[in-house]
C-alpha cells in the first residue's frame, strides 16, 4: 500500500481526486438541492465538444472543454431565464449537440485519440500536473465566490421571487451559479468523465442531505464522502485492474441504494 | 397623485398572450386598511399582487406604490407569497429562511449585521416562532411555516404587507391564532390579503375587492351581491352565519 503512494502518477491521482472533491461537495449540493441534475448533465455532455475541438486545433482539451462549458452554462442559464417553458428542450438539444460536436471534430482531427474513453468515463491515473494546477485554480475561483455570495446562492435556490423583491440580482446569481457549475464538471472531466459526473455531483449531497439540513454542512460533509468515493474507488480499481472511473460511480451508487434503505431500517 | 394612498392603481392592464389577466384595474388603498381581495382561482390575484411588487409589469395603466413605480417602492413591500411553490425538502433552517428579509444589494459582499440578525430575532418573536429557530423549515406545520414566512416579510422593516392565500395548509383550529396576528399586524401595517374563500377574509378586514379579470371595489366592506355573482360567473348565495359583522348588502 505505502510502495504505490511512491509512485508520481498514484499521488497526482490522490491529489486531483482530493482537489475535485472540495469543488463536487460544494456545487453538488446546490445542484441538488436547487434541482438543477437535468441542467448539470446537459453542460457536461455540451463540453465534450470543446474536448473535440480542443483536439483539432491541438490545445488542451480540458481548457477547450472549459469554454465550451462556460459558454453551454450561458446559454442553457439565459433559456432558463428567458423562456422557462422551453428549457428541457434546449438542454436536450445542447447535450446531443455538443457531444456531436466533439465526435465529428475528433474524427476530422484524423489524429489517434486513445484517451477519448478517458474524457467520457474518467481516468483518474493519468492527471498530470498541468492538470493539477488547472484544478488548483478553479478550486480557488469556486470557493471564494461560494465563501463571498453563499447567502445570495442560499436565496436564490430556495425563492428566487422573493430574492428579486428584495432587490438582489437573481438573473446574475443565478448564470452565476451556472458558471460554477462548468467549472466544476471541468474540474471532475479527468477523475469521471463526461458521462458520469453527474453521478459524482448529485449522489454524495443527496446521500448526505437525507442527516443533515443546513446546506453548509451537506457541502462540508459532502466533500469528505466524495473524497472516501473516489480514494476507495481508486485502490479498488488499481488492484482489480478495472477502470477507476466507474469503480468510483458504482461504490457511490452502492452507498446511495444503502442510504435509501436506511430510513426504513430506523421504523 | 392623491398623497393619502399607499397604493394607487390606475386603469392598469395586465396581458399574458393575448389574453387579458387583468383588465381595466383602479384600485387605491389608504394607509393602515386591511384589504382583503376574493374571487376564483385564476382570477388575476397573485398576478395583482405581482403587479404592485414590479414583478409583471402593466401593458397599459399606471401604478404608484407610495408615490414610487413599483420597482422602486418594493424595499418597502412585504410579500408572503403561496406556501405551494416551496420545496420543502429544501436544507434550510427557519432562521435562515427569516434572514432572507434583510437581503438587497447593499448587502453583497457583507455579512449579516448586528443589526440585521437583531431585527431577525424579533420578527421571529413576533409570531412567536423563536423557539422553531433552528429547525428544518420543511419540519413545521402549515401553520407555523406561514407564520416564519410572515416573519421573513416582517424582516424586510416593510410599510405595506402583502399575503397570497395566507390560509392555504393552516389547519382550521390554526387559523384564528393566525388572524389574531393579522389583527397585531394591523395596528401598524398596511395589509392586502388575497384568497379565494370569503368565509375567512370577511372576518377580519376592514374593505373588501371582489376580483376576476376585473375589479369590484367600493372602498367598504360591503360586498353587492351582484359583483360577487360577476365574478364568480354565477348566482351567487352567501349565508353569513356567526359573522360579526354584515358583510352583504340587501340588494335591490
Amino acid at each position: 500500500m505505502i510502495e504505490i503512494l511512491k509512485l508520481e502518477f498514484f499521488r497526482n491521482a490522490i491529489i486531483g481526486g482530493i482537489l475535485a472533491s472540495i469543488a463536487c461537495g460544494i456545487i453538488g449540493s446546490y445542484i441538488v438541492s436547487k434541482r438543477i441534475v437535468f441542467i448539470t448533465g446537459g453542460i457536461s455532455h455540451a463540453c465534450f465538444g470543446g474536448i473535440g475541438i480542443g483536439y483539432f486545433f491541438g490545445i488542451n482539451p480540458l481548457i477547450g472543454a472549459l469554454l465550451f462549458g462556460i459558454f453551454s452554462s450561458f446559454l442553457i442559464g439565459t433559456a432558463s431565464l428567458k423562456a422557462k417553458e422551453k428549457e428541457d428542450t434546449i438542454i436536450g438539444v445542447l447535450w446531443a449537440f455538443g457531444m456531436s460536436l466533439g465526435i465529428l471534430f475528433i474524427s476530422l482531427s484524423k489524429k489517434y485519440a486513445p484517451d477519448l474513453l478517458s474524457y467520457l468515463f474518467g481516468s483518474i491515473l493519468t492527471i498530470t500536473l498541468t492538470d493539477i494546477k488547472l484544478m488548483i485554480f478553479l478550486d480557488l475561483i469556486i470557493l471564494i465566490s461560494v465563501f463571498i455570495f453563499y447567502k445570495e446562492f442560499l436565496a436564490i435556490s430556495f425563492d428566487e421571487e422573493f430574492s428579486k423583491i428584495r432587490g438582489v440580482n437573481v438573473e446574475f446569481f443565478y448564470l452565476f451559479l451556472l458558471f460554477l457549475v462548468s467549472l466544476t464538471i471541468v474540474l471532475l472531466l479527468r477523475i469521471v468523465g463526461i458521462i458520469l459526473v453527474i453521478s459524482l455531483l448529485t449522489i454524495p449531497p443527496a446521500i448526505i442531505s437525507q442527516f443533515f439540513y443546513k446546506l453548509n454542512r451537506i457541502m462540508i460533509f459532502s466533500t469528505f464522502t466524495i473524497i472516501f468515493f473516489i480514494t476507495s474507488g481508486l485502490f479498488i480499481s488499481y488492484f482489480l485492474n478495472i477502470p477507476s472511473g466507474a469503480t468510483i460511480i458504482l461504490l457511490a451508487s452502492f452507498f446511495y441504494l444503502v442510504s435509501l434503505l436506511f430510513p426504513c431500517l430506523k421504523s | 397623485m392623491n398623497e393619502d394612498f399607499v397604493i394607487e392603481i390606475k386603469n392598469v392592464y395586465v396581458r399574458y398572450k393575448d389574453f387579458d389577466v387583468l383588465e381595466d384595474i383602479n384600485l387605491n388603498v389608504k394607509e393602515n386598511d386591511f384589504l382583503g381581495i376574493i374571487g376564483p382561482n385564476g382570477g388575476g390575484k397573485t398576478t395583482l399582487l405581482k403587479t404592485i411588487l414590479g414583478i409583471i409589469k402593466p401593458y397599459k395603466g399606471e401604478i404608484k406604490i407610495l408615490g414610487e413605480e413599483p420597482q422602486n417602492a418594493r424595499k418597502f413591500i412585504g410579500y408572503v407569497p403561496q406556501y405551494v411553490f416551496f420545496d420543502m425538502k429544501f436544507p434550510i433552517t427557519v432562521w435562515e429562511v427569516v434572514l432572507m428579509g434583510r437581503l438587497g444589494r447593499d448587502k453583497y459582499f457583507k455579512k449579516f449585521t448586528k443589526e440585521d440578525m437583531e431585527i431577525a430575532e424579533m420578527s421571529l418573536k413576533y409570531v412567536e416562532m423563536e423557539k422553531s429557530k433552528d429547525k428544518k423549515i420543511g419540519e413545521l406545520s402549515g401553520g407555523e411555516r406561514q407564520r416564519v414566512f410572515v416573519a421573513r416579510a416582517l424582516a424586510s422593516q416593510p410599510k405595506i404587507l402583502l399575503l397570497d392565500e395566507p390560509m392555504a395548509n393552516v389547519d382550521s383550529p390554526r387559523e384564528k391564532e393566525f388572524y389574531e396576528l393579522l389583527k397585531k399586524l394591523k395596528e401598524k401595517l398596511t395589509i392586502i390579503l388575497v384568497s379565494h374563500d370569503i368565509g375567512i377574509i370577511s372576518a377580519y378586514v376592514d374593505k373588501i375587492a371582489c376580483l376576476n379579470r376585473k375589479i369590484y371595489y367600493h372602498d367598504s366592506k360591503e360586498i353587492l351581491l351582484q359583483d360577487l355573482s360577476a365574478v364568480y360567473g354565477c348566482p351567487v348565495d352567501i349565508i353569513a352565519h356567526g359573522l360579526p359583522h354584515r358583510v352583504l348588502k340587501e340588494h335591490d
